[in-house]
Protein backbone atom coordinates (compact mmCIF):
# COMPACT_ATOMS: atom_id res chain seq x y z
CA UNK A 1 0.00 0.00 0.00
CA UNK A 2 1.05 3.31 -0.76
CA UNK A 3 2.21 5.45 2.16
CA UNK A 4 1.70 9.22 0.81
CA UNK A 5 -2.46 8.46 1.13
CA UNK A 6 -1.63 9.23 4.81
CA UNK A 7 -3.18 12.45 5.28
CA UNK A 8 -5.23 12.46 1.49
CA UNK A 9 -8.79 13.85 1.79
CA UNK A 10 -11.28 12.84 -0.92
CA UNK A 11 -13.70 15.19 -2.71
CA UNK A 12 -17.07 14.41 -1.42
CA UNK A 13 -19.01 11.79 -2.19
CA UNK A 14 -22.68 12.48 -4.42
CA UNK A 15 -25.38 13.59 -1.49
CA UNK A 16 -27.07 10.50 -0.29
CA UNK A 17 -30.65 11.22 0.32
CA UNK A 18 -32.00 8.92 3.29
CA UNK A 19 -35.71 6.90 2.42
CA UNK A 20 -37.60 5.99 5.07
CA UNK A 21 -38.87 2.81 3.32
CA UNK A 22 -34.83 2.01 3.36
CA UNK A 23 -34.54 3.03 6.53
CA UNK A 24 -37.35 0.47 7.59
CA UNK A 25 -34.88 -2.15 5.25
CA UNK A 26 -32.42 -1.63 7.20
CA UNK A 27 -33.77 -1.95 10.65
CA UNK A 28 -35.64 -5.52 9.93
CA UNK A 29 -32.20 -6.68 9.03
CA UNK A 30 -30.14 -5.94 11.89
CA UNK A 31 -33.00 -6.69 13.65
CA UNK A 32 -33.88 -3.50 15.32
CA UNK A 33 -37.42 -3.77 17.20
CA UNK A 34 -37.58 -0.18 18.69
CA UNK A 35 -40.31 1.36 17.54
CA UNK A 36 -38.17 4.68 16.51
CA UNK A 37 -36.63 2.69 14.21
CA UNK A 38 -40.26 1.56 12.33
CA UNK A 39 -42.84 3.77 13.16
CA UNK A 40 -42.96 7.85 12.03
CA UNK A 41 -45.60 7.95 15.11
CA UNK A 42 -43.33 6.69 17.44
CA UNK A 43 -40.43 8.37 16.00
CA UNK A 44 -42.39 11.94 16.02
CA UNK A 45 -43.65 11.66 19.72
CA UNK A 46 -39.82 10.75 20.44
CA UNK A 47 -38.97 14.56 18.53
CA UNK A 48 -37.87 13.35 15.47
CA UNK A 49 -39.46 14.29 12.19
CA UNK A 50 -39.04 10.91 10.91
CA UNK A 51 -37.94 6.93 11.68
CA UNK A 52 -34.28 6.99 12.78
CA UNK A 53 -32.00 4.61 11.33
CA UNK A 54 -30.01 2.30 13.52
CA UNK A 55 -26.91 3.50 15.21
CA UNK A 56 -24.50 1.64 12.17
CA UNK A 57 -26.98 2.94 8.93
CA UNK A 58 -23.92 5.08 8.65
CA UNK A 59 -22.19 2.90 6.92
CA UNK A 60 -24.86 2.25 4.22
CA UNK A 61 -23.15 6.19 3.34
CA UNK A 62 -19.30 5.87 4.08
CA UNK A 63 -19.59 2.64 1.78
CA UNK A 64 -19.42 5.24 -1.16
CA UNK A 65 -16.40 6.87 -0.10
CA UNK A 66 -14.36 3.48 1.09
CA UNK A 67 -14.88 2.34 -3.11
CA UNK A 68 -13.33 6.13 -4.02
CA UNK A 69 -10.37 4.83 -1.74
CA UNK A 70 -10.07 1.74 -3.03
CA UNK A 71 -10.33 3.00 -6.55
CA UNK A 72 -7.81 5.27 -6.16
CA UNK A 73 -5.45 4.25 -8.74
CA UNK A 74 -2.29 4.76 -6.69
CA UNK A 75 -3.31 3.40 -3.85
CA UNK A 76 -1.89 0.18 -3.98
CA UNK A 77 -5.08 -1.65 -2.35
CA UNK A 78 -6.14 -4.79 -3.80
CA UNK A 79 -9.52 -5.37 -2.40
CA UNK A 80 -9.39 -9.54 -2.67
CA UNK A 81 -6.75 -9.27 0.23
CA UNK A 82 -8.91 -6.54 2.21
CA UNK A 83 -10.19 -7.63 5.66
CA UNK A 84 -12.43 -5.52 7.83
CA UNK A 85 -10.69 -4.96 11.00
CA UNK A 86 -12.03 -2.43 12.98
CA UNK A 87 -15.38 -0.27 12.96
CA UNK A 88 -16.18 2.58 14.65
CA UNK A 89 -19.24 4.91 14.50
CA UNK A 90 -19.04 8.80 16.22
CA UNK A 91 -22.47 10.61 16.58
CA UNK A 92 -23.78 14.21 17.02
CA UNK A 93 -27.02 13.37 15.96
CA UNK A 94 -28.61 9.85 14.91
CA UNK A 95 -29.64 9.67 11.14
CA UNK A 96 -33.50 10.17 10.18
CA UNK A 97 -35.05 9.64 7.00
CA UNK A 98 -35.28 12.87 4.74
CA UNK A 99 -31.73 13.27 5.91
CA UNK A 100 -29.49 14.48 2.88
CA UNK A 101 -26.31 13.06 3.52
CA UNK A 102 -22.26 13.93 2.33
CA UNK A 103 -19.72 11.85 3.41
CA UNK A 104 -16.03 12.92 3.02
CA UNK A 105 -13.30 10.43 3.08
CA UNK A 106 -9.74 11.02 5.35
CA UNK A 107 -7.03 8.31 5.17
CA UNK A 108 -5.68 8.89 9.11
CA UNK A 109 -3.35 6.74 9.16
CA UNK A 110 -1.50 4.05 6.68
CA UNK A 111 0.33 1.53 8.77
CA UNK A 112 2.89 -1.20 8.09
CA UNK A 113 2.70 -4.40 10.48
CA UNK A 114 5.21 -7.10 8.89
CA UNK A 115 3.79 -8.50 5.31
CA UNK A 116 -0.05 -6.83 5.81
CA UNK A 117 -0.57 -3.31 5.63
CA UNK A 118 -3.31 -1.39 7.76
CA UNK A 119 -5.41 1.55 6.52
CA UNK A 120 -7.57 3.78 8.74
CA UNK A 121 -10.10 5.77 6.84
CA UNK A 122 -12.53 8.51 8.62
CA UNK A 123 -15.84 9.27 6.80
CA UNK A 124 -17.29 12.42 7.77
CA UNK A 125 -20.83 12.61 7.23
CA UNK A 126 -22.65 16.07 7.30
CA UNK A 127 -26.04 16.64 6.82
CA UNK A 128 -27.83 19.71 4.54
CA UNK A 129 -26.98 22.03 6.46
CA UNK A 130 -23.09 21.17 6.42
CA UNK A 131 -23.60 20.15 10.16
CA UNK A 132 -21.84 17.05 11.05
CA UNK A 133 -23.88 13.90 12.04
CA UNK A 134 -21.81 10.98 12.43
CA UNK A 135 -18.31 9.89 11.80
CA UNK A 136 -17.72 6.54 10.29
CA UNK A 137 -14.16 4.96 11.06
CA UNK A 138 -13.28 1.86 9.28
CA UNK A 139 -9.78 0.08 9.71
CA UNK A 140 -9.27 -2.13 7.04
CA UNK A 141 -6.49 -4.69 6.95
CA UNK A 142 -4.44 -5.49 3.77
CA UNK A 143 -2.59 -9.18 4.04
CA UNK A 144 0.00 -9.53 2.29
CA UNK A 145 2.07 -12.60 1.50
CA UNK A 146 3.07 -14.84 4.38
CA UNK B 1 -41.45 -4.93 20.05
CA UNK B 2 -39.97 -3.33 22.93
CA UNK B 3 -41.59 -2.37 25.73
CA UNK B 4 -43.02 1.46 26.03
CA UNK B 5 -39.51 3.44 26.12
CA UNK B 6 -38.01 4.42 29.57
CA UNK B 7 -35.23 6.08 30.02
CA UNK B 8 -32.60 4.37 32.25
CA UNK B 9 -31.51 6.14 35.51
CA UNK B 10 -27.51 7.00 35.39
CA UNK B 11 -27.45 7.25 39.28
CA UNK B 12 -28.66 3.64 39.20
CA UNK B 13 -26.24 1.96 37.56
CA UNK B 14 -23.19 -0.10 38.70
CA UNK B 15 -20.10 -1.34 36.79
CA UNK B 16 -20.86 -4.69 36.12
CA UNK B 17 -24.96 -4.45 35.91
CA UNK B 18 -26.10 -6.72 33.20
CA UNK B 19 -28.49 -4.48 31.49
CA UNK B 20 -29.55 -6.98 28.20
CA UNK B 21 -29.45 -10.02 26.91
CA UNK B 22 -30.45 -11.30 23.45
CA UNK B 23 -29.67 -14.41 21.22
CA UNK B 24 -29.91 -13.94 17.15
CA UNK B 25 -30.63 -16.56 15.28
CA UNK B 26 -29.25 -15.88 11.62
CA UNK B 27 -30.07 -17.96 8.96
CA UNK B 28 -29.26 -17.65 5.52
CA UNK B 29 -31.90 -15.43 4.69
CA UNK B 30 -30.60 -13.10 7.55
CA UNK B 31 -27.65 -12.65 5.13
CA UNK B 32 -29.41 -12.20 1.92
CA UNK B 33 -31.40 -9.60 3.61
CA UNK B 34 -29.24 -7.90 5.28
CA UNK B 35 -27.02 -8.00 1.70
CA UNK B 36 -29.94 -6.11 0.15
CA UNK B 37 -30.84 -4.07 2.54
CA UNK B 38 -27.13 -2.70 3.04
CA UNK B 39 -25.77 -3.03 -0.62
CA UNK B 40 -22.89 -5.50 0.13
CA UNK B 41 -23.51 -8.20 -2.17
CA UNK B 42 -20.18 -9.54 -1.81
CA UNK B 43 -20.88 -13.33 -2.47
CA UNK B 44 -18.63 -14.74 -0.05
CA UNK B 45 -21.56 -13.82 2.05
CA UNK B 46 -24.74 -16.23 -0.05
CA UNK B 47 -22.39 -18.59 -2.26
CA UNK B 48 -20.49 -21.78 -0.14
CA UNK B 49 -18.80 -21.80 -3.67
CA UNK B 50 -17.31 -18.66 -3.60
CA UNK B 51 -16.67 -18.97 0.14
CA UNK B 52 -14.39 -21.96 -0.68
CA UNK B 53 -12.90 -20.48 -3.49
CA UNK B 54 -10.73 -18.12 -1.24
CA UNK B 55 -10.22 -20.58 1.58
CA UNK B 56 -13.66 -20.05 3.83
CA UNK B 57 -14.71 -22.75 5.96
CA UNK B 58 -18.35 -21.55 4.88
CA UNK B 59 -20.69 -18.82 4.32
CA UNK B 60 -20.18 -16.04 6.46
CA UNK B 61 -22.48 -13.26 8.20
CA UNK B 62 -21.71 -9.80 6.99
CA UNK B 63 -19.31 -8.53 9.99
CA UNK B 64 -21.25 -4.68 9.74
CA UNK B 65 -24.25 -7.37 10.41
CA UNK B 66 -23.07 -8.93 13.52
CA UNK B 67 -21.64 -5.14 14.50
CA UNK B 68 -25.21 -3.78 13.40
CA UNK B 69 -27.28 -6.74 15.66
CA UNK B 70 -25.45 -6.27 18.41
CA UNK B 71 -25.89 -2.92 19.46
CA UNK B 72 -30.01 -3.34 19.50
CA UNK B 73 -30.32 -4.54 22.67
CA UNK B 74 -28.77 -1.66 23.78
CA UNK B 75 -31.26 0.20 21.74
CA UNK B 76 -33.64 -1.18 23.19
CA UNK B 77 -32.47 -0.53 26.93
CA UNK B 78 -31.74 2.62 26.48
CA UNK B 79 -35.10 3.58 24.93
CA UNK B 80 -34.21 5.58 22.15
CA UNK B 81 -30.96 4.80 19.24
CA UNK B 82 -30.59 8.81 19.35
CA UNK B 83 -28.61 7.72 22.75
CA UNK B 84 -25.70 5.79 20.96
CA UNK B 85 -23.56 8.60 20.87
CA UNK B 86 -20.47 6.25 19.83
CA UNK B 87 -19.61 2.37 18.94
CA UNK B 88 -16.95 0.30 18.30
CA UNK B 89 -15.85 -3.14 17.45
CA UNK B 90 -13.14 -5.18 16.56
CA UNK B 91 -13.98 -7.73 14.17
CA UNK B 92 -12.21 -10.97 15.64
CA UNK B 93 -13.40 -13.90 14.42
CA UNK B 94 -15.67 -14.56 11.40
CA UNK B 95 -19.61 -16.27 12.00
CA UNK B 96 -20.03 -19.17 9.86
CA UNK B 97 -24.23 -19.92 8.96
CA UNK B 98 -24.66 -23.10 8.22
CA UNK B 99 -27.33 -23.42 5.12
CA UNK B 100 -29.48 -25.69 7.27
CA UNK B 101 -28.49 -25.02 11.36
CA UNK B 102 -28.13 -21.57 10.63
CA UNK B 103 -25.84 -19.93 13.77
CA UNK B 104 -27.06 -18.24 16.86
CA UNK B 105 -25.59 -14.94 17.52
CA UNK B 106 -25.51 -14.40 21.19
CA UNK B 107 -25.02 -11.17 23.08
CA UNK B 108 -24.23 -10.01 26.92
CA UNK B 109 -24.82 -6.11 27.42
CA UNK B 110 -22.71 -4.79 30.71
CA UNK B 111 -22.00 -1.81 32.16
CA UNK B 112 -18.20 -1.38 31.70
CA UNK B 113 -17.51 2.43 32.53
CA UNK B 114 -19.54 5.49 33.90
CA UNK B 115 -18.71 8.47 33.37
CA UNK B 116 -20.30 11.12 36.22
CA UNK B 117 -19.35 14.18 34.52
CA UNK B 118 -20.65 13.77 31.16
CA UNK B 119 -23.55 10.88 32.16
CA UNK B 120 -22.50 8.96 30.11
CA UNK B 121 -22.37 4.70 30.54
CA UNK B 122 -19.91 2.52 28.32
CA UNK B 123 -22.23 -0.69 27.92
CA UNK B 124 -19.53 -3.36 27.02
CA UNK B 125 -20.79 -6.19 24.59
CA UNK B 126 -19.98 -10.11 24.96
CA UNK B 127 -20.68 -10.90 21.46
CA UNK B 128 -20.22 -15.18 20.95
CA UNK B 129 -21.34 -17.71 18.50
CA UNK B 130 -21.58 -20.83 20.75
CA UNK B 131 -18.38 -20.40 23.04
CA UNK B 132 -16.41 -18.27 20.47
CA UNK B 133 -16.43 -14.71 20.97
CA UNK B 134 -16.58 -12.70 17.52
CA UNK B 135 -16.30 -9.33 18.36
CA UNK B 136 -13.38 -7.59 20.50
CA UNK B 137 -13.52 -4.18 22.28
CA UNK B 138 -17.25 -4.03 21.44
CA UNK B 139 -18.23 -0.62 23.43
CA UNK B 140 -21.44 1.29 23.34
CA UNK B 141 -21.48 4.60 24.78
CA UNK B 142 -24.76 5.64 25.41
CA UNK B 143 -25.61 9.55 26.77
CA UNK B 144 -27.97 9.44 29.53
CA UNK B 145 -27.79 13.19 30.41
Amino acid sequence: MNPELQGRVFPPAEPYLVGREKVREFARAVFATNPVNLDVEAAQAAGYADVVAPPTFAVVVQEHTLAQLLAEPDAGIDFSRVVHGDQRFTSTRPIVAGDLLTATLTVASVKTLGPHSMVTAESAITDAAGEHVVTAISTLVVRGDE
Amino acid sequence: MAAVSSIPVFDELAVGDVVAERDFPLTRDSLVRYAGASGDFNPIHYRDDVAASVGLPGVLAHGMLTMGLAVQPVVDWAGDPGRIADYQVRFTRPVVVDPVDGATVTVTAKVGQLDADARVARIDLTVKLGDDTVLGKAQVRVALG
